[in-house]
C-alpha cells in the first residue's frame, strides 16, 4: 500500500523531496484501470485541483489549466463559451495531467490524434525539485517522453491545450447496426474519414456468422441549423448529470455474469437502429454514457474486473478476427467491447496509438478462463506487430512491453537523464521494469 | 509486483530444496513469473532443481542456512537485489529429527527447535520487514497440524511447529494494514523425503496437493489453510479431546 498525499502545485516539490526510497508517483482521479497510479510502500501525490484557474484564450482557442483539473470541470467552463476538449475518452473524470501521462485517445483519433498532439506547453516538476517548461519546441525530447510517460518523468503542474471551436454542444450522430466483423472493418475503413468521431461497439456473445457483430456510430459536432428550435435557442447549453448510482452492496460475485451480459449485449444490439442519420445527441450521451451510472464498476462484484486493450496494425485484420474468435470461444463476458480505428501516431516513444485497430474489453478478474488465455492473446497480438495500452494494463509482462514498444530504450534514456536516482516509481513501473525501480537486476531481467 | 489476476513475478523459497517448498513455487509459476529464488544450504541440490523450472523463469540459488540467524537479513537483501520486490516468500525449511534419539539428547532437540522455530522467526522477521517496506507481498509459513495440538509421538518437532504457528499468526496480525500478509499452512502427514520410513498417518497427502491448497489460499486471501482441507474439521474436534482419549488415537 502507498501513502496518498494531497498537495498544491506550490508544495508538490516538498512532498516529492520527502518521499522515501520507494519513490513517488502523481495520481489524477485514479481512473486508470491498472496499477499506473499506485505505489506500494511509497508515496502517491494528488494535485489539488484549481477550478478557478482555467485561463481560456478564445483568440487562439487554447486553455491553460492546472494539471489536477479534470475534463468534467473543464467542459463545464468551455462548452458554454463555444469550445470542446481536443480529445475526450469514455469518461469525463480524468485530469489533464493524467490525460497527458496516458496520452489518452478518443473517438476522433483517426482525425485529430491523441491528447499529446494538442498540448502546446506544460510545466513539469522534476525529480530534483526544479520546475521546467517544456513544449514540442523546448526540450522536445522531455516533452514527448512525458506524453504517454505514465508520470515517470515528473509531475505535470499545468499545461496549455488547444481546444476545438464548436457552434453547439450537440453531436450529430449516424448509427449503423452491422451484422459481422468483416463488414464492420470494411465500413470503418471506407467511411471513417468522413466523420470526426467514429467508434464501434462489438457484441462478444455473438457466434458463427454473426461473429463480431456490433453497432457503429459516427459523429460530428452539430451546427446550429441542425438543431430543433428549442435547442437552437441555447445551442451551447451543457448540463451533464449522473442519472443513477450503483449501491455499495452488490450481491456476490456481482451482477454481471454470462446470462446478464448476454442479455445486455442482445438488447444493446437490437435497440440500435439498422441505419439512422442525423440523430442529435448531447455530449454526455455521446461521449460519456458510463458516467451517467455512478460507481458502475461495482456491478462486477468484489473481485472487480480488468481491462484488456491492445492494438493491431493495419494488415493484421485476420489476427484481429482470430483474437475475437478466441475471446468468444473463451466465453469472455465483456460488458462493453469497443473497436476503434486509429490514425497517425505522434512522436512520443511510449504513446499507445499508431495506425491500426484497437480493441478494448473488460473482463471479470475472477474468471479462470481469463487467467488461462490472456497470455496466449498477448503472444498473438505481439507476433502480429501489436502492443498493449499501459494505462489499461494489469496483466502483461516486461517482455510484452519491450516487444510492443521498440522505442522503450530511447524513452528510458530520457527518463534516466531527468531522474537518475529513480525517484518516480509506480507499481506499473516495477511490474513492467520501466524504471530502475527496486533493482537493476529487475530491469535487465 | 503481482498482476491483477494474482499472478506473481518473484517467488522465494527458504528451504529451497524442500519438496513442499519447490512444489509451491512450481505451482505459482505462470507466464508472468520472472524469478524464482531457492534459498538453501545445499547449493548443488538447489542448482539441480533450478534446471527443472520452465525456461522463461530465472532461477536464483542463494546460499542460506536456517540455523545461522545472523546472516538472515543479508540473505533477504541478496534475494531482493537479485530479483526485485518479493511477491511470495515461502518458509519451507524444517527438520524432523529422530524422536527416539531426541528423547535422550537435549542438545540435538534444541538444534531441531533452533532451525524450525528460531531460524523461522529470524528469517520470517527479515522477510516481513522487507514486505512491510515494499507495501505488498505474502509470507507463506509451513506450520503443521501440530500447530493445533502436539502429539506425544513427536513432541520436539510438534512443539517447534506449534511455536512457529503462533509466531506466524501474530506476525500476520502485526502486518495488518501494511499491504503485506501471512498465510499459515497446516499440512498433516506429507509423503516426502522428510517422512520417508515413518508410519503414514490418516489423511496423508503429497507436496503437490499441499501446493494446490496454498495457491488456492493465496488467491482467496486466506490467513490459514489446512492440507488436506478436511483436517481443519478433524483438528477442530481433536484439539478439544481429553488427554486420555487423544493419547489413545491411532494418529501414526
Amino acid at each position: 500500500m502507498g501513502e496518498l498525499v494531497e498537495v498544491t502545485a506550490a508544495d508538490a516539490a516538498h512532498a516529492v523531496r520527502e518521499a522515501g526510497e520507494r519513490g513517488v508517483i502523481a495520481r489524477g482521479l485514479g481512473r486508470s484501470y491498472g496499477d499506473a497510479a499506485q505505489n506500494a510502500g511509497g508515496r502517491v501525490v494528488r494535485l489539488r485541483d484549481a477550478t478557478g484557474g482555467i485561463r481560456l484564450d478564445p483568440d487562439t482557442a487554447t486553455a491553460t489549466v492546472g494539471a489536477g483539473l479534470d475534463l468534467d470541470q473543464l467542459l463545464r467552463v468551455i462548452v458554454p463559451q463555444g469550445f470542446f476538449v481536443p480529445v475526450s475518452p469514455g469518461t469525463r473524470f480524468v485530469t489533464v495531467g493524467g490525460a497527458i501521462a496516458s496520452d489518452i485517445h478518443g473517438k476522433n483519433h483517426h482525425v485529430d490524434g491523441s491528447f499529446g498532439r494538442h498540448v502546446r506547453r506544460m510545466s513539469l516538476l522534476l525529480a530534483d525539485g526544479r520546475v521546467v517548461e517544456t513544449s514540442p519546441d523546448v526540450d522536445a525530447e522531455l516533452f514527448w517522453a512525458t506524453v504517454g510517460g505514465m508520470g515517470l518523468t515528473g509531475v505535470v503542474l499545468d499545461a496549455t491545450i488547444s481546444l476545438i471551436p464548436v457552434e453547439t454542444s450537440r453531436i450529430a450522430v449516424e448509427t449503423r447496426r452491422i451484422g459481422d466483423l468483416d463488414t464492420m472493418l470494411a465500413l470503418m475503413s471506407e467511411g471513417d474519414h468522413r466523420f470526426r468521431y467514429s467508434v464501434a461497439w462489438l457484441d462478444l456473445t455473438a457466434t458463427g456468422a454473426a461473429l463480431g457483430r456490433g453497432v457503429l456510430t459516427w459523429g460530428e459536432h452539430a451546427t446550429v441549423d441542425q438543431l430543433d428550435d428549442r435547442s437552437a435557442a441555447d445551442p451551447l447549453a451543457y448540463a451533464p448529470r449522473q442519472l443513477v448510482n450503483v449501491p455499495p452492496v452488490v450481491p456476490r460475485p456481482g451482477l454481471l455474469n454470462r446470462a446478464s451480459v448476454t442479455a445486455f449485449n442482445e438488447l444493446w444490439y437490437r435497440r440500435a437502429p439498422a441505419h439512422r442519420v442525423d440523430q442529435i445527441q448531447t455530449i454526455p450521451a455521446y461521449f460519456h454514457p458510463l458516467d451517467a451510472v455512478g460507481s458502475w464498476n461495482r456491478l462486477y462484484g468484489h473481485r472487480g474486473f480488468v481491462q484488456y486493450q491492445f492494438l493491431l496494425p493495419f494488415g493484421a485484420e485476420a489476427t484481429l478476427r482470430d483474437v475475437v474468435q478466441r475471446l468468444v470461444d473463451a466465453g469472455a463476458t465483456s460488458f462493453l467491447t469497443v473497436l476503434k480505428r486509429f490514425g497517425a501516431a505522434n512522436p512520443a516513444p511510449l504513446s499507445f496509438p499508431r495506425p491500426g485497430w484497437t480493441l478494448s474489453l473488460d473482463l471479470p478478474a475472477g474468471a479462470s478462463t481469463l487467467r488461462d488465455r490472456v497470455h496466449d492473446l498477448d503472444r498473438i497480438v505481439l507476433d502480429a506487430g501489436g502492443r498493449h495500452y499501459l494505462t489499461k494494463d494489469a496483466l502483461t509482462t516486461p517482455e510484452c512491453i519491450r516487444r510492443g514498444y521498440p522505442r522503450l530504450d530511447e524513452w528510458m534514456a530520457v527518463r534516466d537523464r531527468v531522474d537518475p536516482h529513480g525517484r518516480w516509481q509506480s507499481d506499473l513501473a516495477r511490474r513492467l521494469g520501466l524504471t530502475r525501480g527496486g533493482t537493476d537486476a529487475e530491469r535487465s531481467g | 509486483m503481482q498482476n491483477a489476476v494474482g499472478e506473481v513475478q518473484h517467488v522465494v523459497v527458504f528451504g529451497g530444496t524442500s519438496e513442499i517448498g519447490v512444489a509451491i513455487a512450481r505451482r505459482l509459476v505462470t507466464p508472468a513469473t520472472r524469478v524464482v529464488a531457492l534459498a538453501c544450504r545445499d547449493v548443488a541440490a538447489g542448482e539441480e532443481i533450478a534446471g527443472t523450472f520452465p525456461d522463461h523463469v530465472r532461477v536464483e540459488v542463494v546460499p542460506f542456512d536456517a540455523g545461522d540467524t545472523a546472516s538472515h537479513e543479508r540473505v533477504v537483501a541478496e534475494v531482493v537485489e537479485r530479483g526485485g520486490d518479493i511477491d511470495v516468500a515461502v518458509l519451507a525449511f524444517g527438520v524432523l529429527g529422530r524422536q527416539h534419539e531426541l528423547d535422550t539428547d537435549p542438545v540435538a532437540a534444541a538444534e531441531v527447535v533452533h532451525v524450525n522455530f528460531t531460524g523461522a522467526v529470524s528469517v520470517g522477521l527479515a522477510v516481513a520487514g522487507r514486505l512491510r517496506a515494499q507495501g505488498h507481498g505474502r509470507l507463506v509459513v509451513l506450520s503443521s497440524v501440530a500447530g493445533e495440538r502436539v502429539r506425544g509421538a513427536l513432541p520436539v518437532y510438534g512443539g517447534s511447529k506449534a511455536g512457529l504457528d503462533g509466531f506466524a499468526q501474530g506476525l500476520g496480525d502485526a502486518l495488518h494494514g501494511s499491504g503485506a500478509s501471512v498465510l499459515v499452512v497446516r499440512p498433516g502427514f506429507v509423503r516426502s523425503k522428510m517422512t520417508d520410513g515413518l508410519p503414514e498417518a490418516p489423511l496423508a497427502t503429497t507436496p503437490e496437493a499441499v501446493a494446490d491448497v496454498v495457491a488456492d489460499g493465496l488467491r482467496r486471501g486466506r490467513r490459514t489453510v489446512w492440507a488436506p482441507p478436511t483436517l481443519r474439521y478433524v483438528f477442530a474436534v481433536l484439539r478439544h479431546l481429553p488427554g486420555p482419549v487423544f493419547r489413545r488415537l491411532p494418529l501414526g
